[in-house]
């Protein structure tokens, strides 16, 4: 984002920029930057919050009358993301025969397609579809059980488009279900990670994939960095 | 990392510490009234159409959306960030309906036709974006008679 001001700016485009890192603004020095301390992924604060939203662009737009910079101001209100796991149930087990996080997987695929049906889109898509998800899911489940990661034949061959895709199938369905307009920062992907099959069977691969000697980038980025 | 620190504060911890393209002036546009400016929207969220272009890692070009088209994918391919925001209300990552509704306060002068969409996972040095595809993007932005860029990191 930084670099993008300096070099719009330098084009001749007045620019202003809300910052999410405040020390990465502040090395930087783009001309005019509102930093706002809001849950990472919400530049603007708070979703469904048009209030909200029009106070910060107010602020960041104020910003254009000044004489010289650069400038970085904070937004005065600190908005401290939600953590906790979203209250959403997980299905039933159902097939016994099948791996927990493949069962558990089918059981959202209505939820997910209620998803879908309402806001006409999904992020499902970098490497797998919808439908891909539980077969993909039992890949990563013979992987955690030892099948070495070059032979276990991973969907779309890119672990972290994998992880995306079924973390992003599994997010949606839960929103869904959980009817949550405001949910908070993380309370999805905590939900995703500490509640879910799916969730626990990632955080394992990436365990698998290191201990097999896997270079990092092929698991360090299946999850967020701070869930180890 | 301490049991108690929020995930959003680890993040900001580590990914702040890390090294930054380094910029030795900081260039400077006087934007006319803004009543009277054309604004646009670029943001990191590597936002694409369903059908369009996607992302690829480390992909260092943009795409233009059209100010019409609201159904867009969350391309970015970073796992760190809240995803689900997006999904509930685009604009808090994409504000084209506050600007809209900027437009008719008669706060700004317009909005453009078109805003732009970089992927905000990308090299240290940038050096692509830097020399490359930002300034074509600036070009675009400028032909289309844009004052004022409103930027938003993902």
């Amino acid at each position: 984002m930084c670099t993008l001001a300096h070099v719009f700016e330098a084009a001749g485009l007045a620019t202003v920029t809300i910052s999410a890192i405040r020390q990465v603004a502040e090395r930087m020095r783009p001309p005019r930057v509102l930093h706002g301390e809001f849950p990472l992924g919400r530049p603007l604060g708070k979703p469904n919050d048009p209030e909200f939203q029009h106070d910060v662009l107010r602020r960041a737009l104020s910003l254009l009358e000044c004489d010289s910079g650069p400038v970085l101001e904070d937004y005065p209100v600190e908005v401290v993301g939600e953590e906790e796991p979203l209250g959403c149930t997980v299905p039933p087990r159902f097939d016994p025969e099948l791996a927990p996080a493949v069962d558990e997987a089918r059981g959202l695929r209505k939820a997910y397609d209620r998803a879908v049906a309402r806001r006409g889109i999904s992020d499902v898509g970098k490497a797998i579809d919808a439908d891909g998800v539980p077969a993909a899911l039992d890949v990563l489940q013979n992987i955690v059980n030892g099948t070495p990661w070059k032979e276990a034949g991973i969907p779309g061959g890119h672990t972290t488009a994998l992880a995306n895709d079924i973390r992003a199938y599994y997010e949606e369905a839960a929103l869904e279900l959980a009817g949550a307009p405001n949910a908070g920062g993380r309370q999805a992907e905590a939900w995703f990670f500490e509640r879910t099959e799916a969730g626990k069977l990632i955080l394992d691969v990436r365990k698998a994939l290191a201990s097999q000697g896997a270079p990092q980038p092929v698991w360090f980025y299946m999850a967020p960095m701070h869930r180890n | 990392m301490a049991e108690q620190e929020l995930g959003d504060a680890v993040i900001r911890r580590q990914i702040g510490g890390m090294p930054v393209p380094e910029f030795s002036e900081t260039a400077w546009t006087a934007p006319p009234p803004l009543s009277e400016a054309r604004v646009a929207v670029v943001t990191s969220a590597a936002l694409h159409p369903r059908d369009g272009e996607g992302f690829t890692v480390n992909d260092a070009s943009y795409r233009a959306l059209d100010h019409d088209q609201r159904q867009l994918v969350l391309g970015h391919w970073s796992p760190n960030f809240d995803r689900s925001a997006f999904g509930i209300d685009y604009n808090v990552v994409y504000p084209l309906a506050r600007l809209d509704e900027l437009v008719e306060q008669g706060v700004i002068g317009s909005v453009a036709s078109k805003h732009y969409s970089f992927a905000g996972n990308q090299p240290d040095d940038v050096a692509t974006i830097r020399h490359d595809s930002a300034p074509a993007c600036a070009a675009e932005l400028k032909a289309d008679g844009v004052d004022v860029v409103f930027l938003t990191p993902v």
